[in-house]
């Protein structure tokens, strides 16, 4: 397992990473293998977009599948990752680093994030998925 | 993978979990999907060599003097047509003119072979049983060999050196669409110069008991493993069609609309299943046609995604769709009303409530240098 302990996770695999009032968030190393070589990466919302938990925040393909990205919280986009819209692989080859998908400036950080698993339980949670 | 239980198993799927493979249900089996990577395995075979396990699929032998009105009777194409050795392209079609399944048919020595998918394989076997005795045909014996008998596919432009290094059979003189039996590996086979990937190759039939240790010698030597995920996308930038998808039982995808009449033979000298109803379609303008296409806009078309005109009516529905790694754009096939199908219309595929674009292109949207 390679689920960094600073961040918490969503049962959709998706990971987010508070620092201050700002959340850099993606997809956990899970979703990424199961999914496979991504190859595009659209709907992803504007700056300035207010997304509540759980709201789509964009379109994942791989060659094999598709798959929606969920906001792990809500708040107020801040910045997505272009890089994403030219380089899709990024979200296999780094999917905890260069292969954020969104930042968000937190709207209701303390409840949303209690909602989500720690590292040990995602894990778990991991595991379970056989 | 709850009913991985009810699955069946090839003899190499151990063999793949080692590899570190992503196991799916596929026809009733569980397959390997990909190893390493859907698009460096894509690109292993284009450029290099790939093996893959299609133990999955079937083969039958059909001997007899009925050998020949059955499989004319059965089969679309023209049996007779076949030299000694020599393998076709064919399509079993129903009455209604649909296809039950695709297949390749050999004419070896004293019997034909008949090579089918994995999910309508009994359902195929007790087709021909039938049409058999409906037709009155005698003297045919017909085998399934399927439990039997263990396929790998050798593809890419390496395929002939690595598997020559296995066999004295001289590959060299085998020409495509050709099949030898001989042994290979120790083993006796049938070596056929076919395949699903668009690229030269092989596909070698075994007995079931030897296969695994066939398959760990191709891999030592270099054969790079394959699954079906880039199974899906060589065919499917080739061209080829998806039986059951792109072509299906639905007589509204018979093979002639589709474009594939060049194994409809109408002028063979025989009746044969569907000839009526699929004469039918040639003459109507307005049946439907399966275009090939390319997505001009930003996203993937996915099977079942309606396909619509400028004024967002629906005209038509994706039959299969990706990502095409050697043509690196996404592309696909689908079936959309005749007066759109021309090569250079431009239509949108609906993804996720979005028309996206898309233009028709021409066939094969790729095609090998050599």
């Amino acid at each position: 397992m390679n689920n960094p302990q600073d961040c918490k996770y969503t049962k959709d695999h998706e990971w987010v990473r508070v620092d201050g009032d700002s959340a850099m968030m993606g997809l956990a190393d899970y979703a990424q293998s199961q999914l496979g070589d991504m190859v595009f990466v659209g709907d992803l919302p504007t700056v300035g977009d207010q997304l509540k938990q759980g709201d789509s925040a964009g379109a994942l393909e791989s060659v094999k599948a598709a798959a929606d990205f969920y906001a792990p919280i809500g708040g107020e986009v801040l910045e997505v990752n272009a890089l994403l819209l030219d380089d899709p692989g990024v979200l296999n080859r780094d999917p905890y680093g260069e292969g954020w998908i969104l930042k968000l400036r937190p709207s209701n950080a303390a409840t949303d994030l209690a909602n989500l698993m720690d590292a040990a339980a995602y894990d778990e949670y991991e595991k379970a998925q056989g | 993978m709850t009913d991985s239980a009810a699955m069946k198993r090839t003899p190499l799927n151990a063999a793949h979990r080692a590899l570190g493979a992503r196991m799916v249900e596929f026809g009733g089996w569980e397959m390997p999907v990909q190893y390493k990577g859907i698009i460096e395995e894509h690109k292993a075979v284009r450029e290099r060599v790939g093996i893959f396990d299609t133990c999955h699929m079937g083969e039958f032998v059909v001997q007899g003097a009925g050998a020949m009105p059955l499989l004319q009777y059965g089969t679309s194409n023209d049996v007779a047509k076949l030299e000694e050795g020599q393998a076709q392209y064919s399509f079993m079609t129903n009455e209604q003119g649909g296809v039950e399944d695709d297949c390749l048919v050999y004419r070896f020595p004293d019997h034909h072979y008949v090579v089918v998918n994995a999910a309508p394989l009994a359902a195929d076997f007790q087709r021909l049983s039938h049409l058999a005795d409906d037709q009155q045909i005698g003297d045919v014996v017909l085998r399934n060999l399927s439990d039997e008998t263990g396929k790998l596919d050798v593809q890419g432009p390496l395929a002939a050196a690595l598997v020559q290094k296995f066999t004295d059979t001289d590959l060299a003189g085998l020409k495509y669409y050709y099949a030898t039996q001989g042994p290979v590996a120790g083993v006796p086979c049938r070596i056929s110069r076919t395949g699903y990937t668009g690229e030269d190759g092989f596909e070698l039939f075994f007995p079931i008991a030897e296969v695994e240790r066939v398959w760990n010698l191709f891999v030592a030597a270099g054969a790079e493993p394959c699954g079906l995920g880039c199974r899906d996308t060589l065919r499917l930038e080739s061209s080829l069609p998806l039986s059951g998808s792109d072509v299906s039982p639905d007589p509204a995808r018979n093979p002639v609309s589709a474009g594939f009449g060049r194994f409809v033979r109408f002028d063979k000298d025989s009746d044969f299943c569907g000839k009526a109803a699929l004469q039918a379609f040639k003459d109507n303008p307005n049946a439907p046609k399966l275009i090939n296409f390319e997505v001009i806009g930003r996203g993937v078309a996915r099977v079942h995604y309606p396909i619509v005109d400028g004024s967002g009516t629906v005209v038509g529905e994706v039959t299969s769709g990706t990502y095409a790694p050697s043509l690196d754009k996404n592309v696909g096939m689908g079936w959309v009303t005749p007066n759109l199908a021309a090569v250079g219309t431009e239509l949108a595929v609906t993804v996720r409530n979005q028309p996206i674009a898309i233009r028709v292109i021409k066939r094969p949207m790729y095609k090998r240098s050599r």
